[in-house]
């Protein structure tokens, strides 16, 4: 246990909307809440003020929902169509993982591997745990899922590997009719699944995971 | 860490501004997950729908599949892909699941034909290279047939017209295949106008029919009187006019082809019946011959040798063609035990008599009668001899005005056709009655009468000191009774011999000398030999009896 959660555990942490205060999400001045329900201003730069970010949790699910729905596709669908003199070709992930691991490539075949499929999977997972414990008001391992959800924010950028590759080539490999490459709908719905999975994981408000600690001491 | 203070108690944290409050946008984000949905929704229920059906076609090999990626293409379009191969059950054959797309559902028709494309070089076309890189792929011909199909066998190799090429497939009846393949050409007039689809054994093994194919546009040359030949590519030939060479294009030099025409006949002739067969003839000249649409056979029962006598010898009449040989048989007779030479030939009646009179049609009556009067006005069947050189023989057709009267009988088939004997067997004859009449000659008694009185004359030699007298009347008997009859003999043996030589010196003339009946003639001479030799000993006895002889002798020579 670090010694943060020591501090947690025996000294009771007032947040800042139990003393209800607010902080301002651009320009972090801190300010008093308005009354109950009511929406406020920051007093110095205008932006709307939230104690927690509205709707956390609803928007966190839908985007999640629609990133589950699209990860199908994504991994069904040819992501890129190469042609050549001899023929054409339709690629999707699995089989460029395939390809990569019957050649031989398999630490390439297992980074690709990690990267498209695993890591999106793993973060709708981790969102999905983390949306449902805040949700439930679950209290334990606090500390495990906090860091859950660095290391989701981390984590996310790396799965637009495939996308930049298939751009590339689509921009690059435009040799008319000996070679082209051109991106299919699969493309388009796993770069949706990674768009939606890190706003699902903007749209997740990490001190909610607190707040039910705090109420169920409090 | 300074003690946490009650906020009231920080005069310098601002109140936050009170906002009138807005439409909770809540719902609206609930809007990406439905549309998440509906797309993915979307591309589900498409997947399903455009799911085509599943058939399964059966190959010889495998060779150049790979499920997964084998397309199927219909005119280059990918309508399929095979998604799996495997063995059939008894192992013969590799059946290949193929998946098509959903517009390819109504291709799968009874006649529809699976085959695939490698690359192809054969009959003077390179096809399919394109797969030499890309790998191979199953092609398609979708049929006409509304009968719907989902397990097909496929082809092995490509067929060389598509069911939609418009044209009309005709079938030819070859003796053999000669230096035809699939995909030789079809010419008329020397310009290609279809190919050679396909061709099979019949099923009894005796000829071979070919399936071609001619291009709409030129199918309507194709009549029931059209004739089709081998473009062999190459002919010459030796006749009259010279030598002759007649060459087809370069292409069917190599890989052979087939030629036809329509001879311009008077009168319309009818387009041929689906089904009809035409016969595909060697060459131009035979396929040009006059069209007999019509033969008839006939027995010629020959009472000679055939030797030299083969089918396809011609049937002649007066040097014109009129018929062939088809077979030479041997036929015992169960009643009499007589062996006989049956030969089966074929007549072209329509050759008989002229193009143009057509009114007479091979058994009718009219054209029954006609050949009954021919028979009666001396028309009969004769081998004569082709060739001195290889001694073939051939079927002569002629008037005999001295022939037996004869008279065929229509009910028997084939209908007998009387024969003649031929010349050389007419020679035969004249000798075997020259034998005869040797024959007539009393060798006998006369050699036992001349045992008798060469015993008398031993006797009368002993008795001859005792008696001249009783000597002279025995010479006297020996000059009245012997004499004259061994003198008359002799007569008839020298004439019976000159008419030999004569004979023999008309066969001479008449025979070549390697001509097959000269085994008969040799035999019947060797028979004339023989009667010179025992006339010989004859003499040499008298000879050697000089009493008898000096007699004779001595009164031949006064």
């Amino acid at each position: 246990m670090s010694r943060a959660a020591e501090g947690a555990a025996r000294v009771r942490l007032a947040s800042a909307r139990e003393l209800g205060l607010v902080s301002c999400q651009v320009c972090a001045l801190v300010s008093r809440a308005a009354p109950a329900g009511a929406a406020s201003n920051c007093p110095r730069c205008g932006a709307g003020l939230h104690a927690r970010r509205p709707a956390s949790l609803a928007r966190t699910w839908a985007f999640l929902v629609a990133a589950a729905i699209l990860y199908v596709p994504a991994n069904v669908l040819p992501i890129m169509e190469s042609s050549s003199l001899f023929g054409a070709q339709r690629d999707t992930i699995l089989s460029g993982i395939a390809f990569l691991w019957d050649s031989g490539s398999w630490l390439l075949a297992a980074l690709v591997f990690f990267a498209s499929v695993m890591v999106p999977l793993l973060k709708m997972l981790s969102l999905g745990l983390l949306a449902a414990t805040a949700q439930l008001g679950y209290a334990r391992r606090r500390h495990q899922r906090a860091r859950l959800y660095r290391m989701v924010e981390f984590i996310g950028r790396w799965s637009m590997l495939d996308i930049y590759v298939v751009t590339m080539l689509v921009a690059l490999v435009q040799l008319g009719v000996f070679a082209s490459v051109t991106a299919e709908a699969g493309a388009a719905a796993f770069g949706a699944v990674v768009v939606l999975t890190m706003f699902a994981a903007m749209a997740f408000d990490p001190r909610l995971t607190w707040d039910a600690a705090s109420e169920r001491h409090g | 860490m300074a003690e946490p203070r009650d906020p009231a108690e920080l005069p310098e944290v601002p109140q936050a501004l009170a906002e009138q409050p807005r439409r909770a946008s809540l719902q609206l984000v609930w809007l990406i997950p439905i549309v998440a949905a509906l797309i993915g929704g979307w591309l589900a229920v498409r997947a399903v729908l455009e799911r085509g059906p599943v058939i399964t076609i059966s190959f010889s090999s495998a060779e150049g599949l790979e499920p997964g990626k084998t397309k199927v293409k219909y005119k280059n379009v990918d309508i399929g892909q095979l998604t799996s191969v495997a063995l059939s059950e008894n192992r013969a054959q590799v059946i290949a699941a193929v998946e098509l797309t959903r517009q390819a559902a109504e291709f799968l028709v009874e006649d529809t034909r699976f085959w695939i494309v490698r690359p192809r070089i054969s009959a003077g076309q390179v096809s399919g290279l394109g797969t030499l890189f890309s790998g191979s792929y199953i092609g398609v011909d979708v049929g006409k047939s509304t009968k719907s199909r989902r397990v097909f066998d496929g082809l092995d190799s490509a067929p060389i017209v598509s069911i939609d090429l418009p044209g009309r497939n005709f079938d030819l009846r070859a003796q053999d295949l000669g230096s035809l393949d699939v995909g030789s050409p079809v010419y008329l007039r020397r310009v290609q106008v279809g190919q050679v689809v396909a061709y099979e054994l019949e099923p009894d093994g005796k000829s071979v029919r070919v399936k071609i194919f001619v291009n709409a546009a030129h199918d309507r040359n194709v009549n029931a009187n059209t004739r089709f030949w081998k473009a062999s590519g190459f002919d010459v030939a030796l006749d009259a006019s010279g030598v002759r060479v007649d060459t087809q294009s370069l292409a069917t030099l190599l890989f052979g082809g087939v030629s036809f025409e329509t001879p311009q006949e008077p009168g319309t002739s009818p387009a041929p019946a689906d089904k009809a067969v035409f016969t595909l003839f060697a060459d131009r000249d035979q396929a040009m011959r006059h069209p007999d649409t019509s033969e008839e056979t006939y027995v010629l029962a020959f009472e000679e040798s055939v030797r030299g006598l083969h089918p396809g010898a011609p049937v002649d009449f007066r040097g014109v063609v009129v018929g062939e040989v088809t077979a030479v048989l041997l036929d015992t007779d169960p009643a009499t035990n007589e062996v006989r030479v049956p030969v089966e030939v074929k007549l072209y009646p329509e050759r008989l008599r002229t193009r143009y009179r057509r009114d007479a049609v091979p058994g009718e009556p009219r054209h029954q009668a006609l050949v009954d009067r021919l028979v009666e006005r001396g028309l009969r069947a004769q081998l004569r001899t082709g060739s001195l050189l290889t001694g073939q023989l051939y079927v002569a057709l002629d008037f005999f005005a001295k022939a037996p009267r004869a008279k065929l009988d229509w009910k028997r088939n084939p209908v007998a056709f009387p024969t003649a004997p031929s010349t050389i067997e007419e020679l035969q004859g004249a000798l075997t009655a020259i034998a005869r009449q040797l024959e007539k000659v009393p060798f006998d008694a006369l050699g036992a009468d001349l045992q008798r009185s060469l015993k008398q004359l031993d006797a009368t030699a002993q008795t001859l000191d005792r008696s001249l007298a009783s000597a002279d009347k025995v010479i006297k008997r020996l000059d009245t009774e012997i004499a004259p009859e061994a003198r008359a003999a002799l007569a008839e043996l020298r004439r019976t011999l000159a008419a030999a030589e004569r004979t023999l010196g008309n066969a001479d003339r008449t025979l070549g000398s390697d001509a097959p009946v000269q085994h008969e003639l040799r035999d019947a001479l060797r028979e004339v030999t023989r009667a010179a030799e025992s006339m010989r000993a004859l003499a040499d006895y008298l000879e050697r009896h000089p009493e008898a002889i000096l007699r004779g002798r001595r009164q031949e020579t006064e």
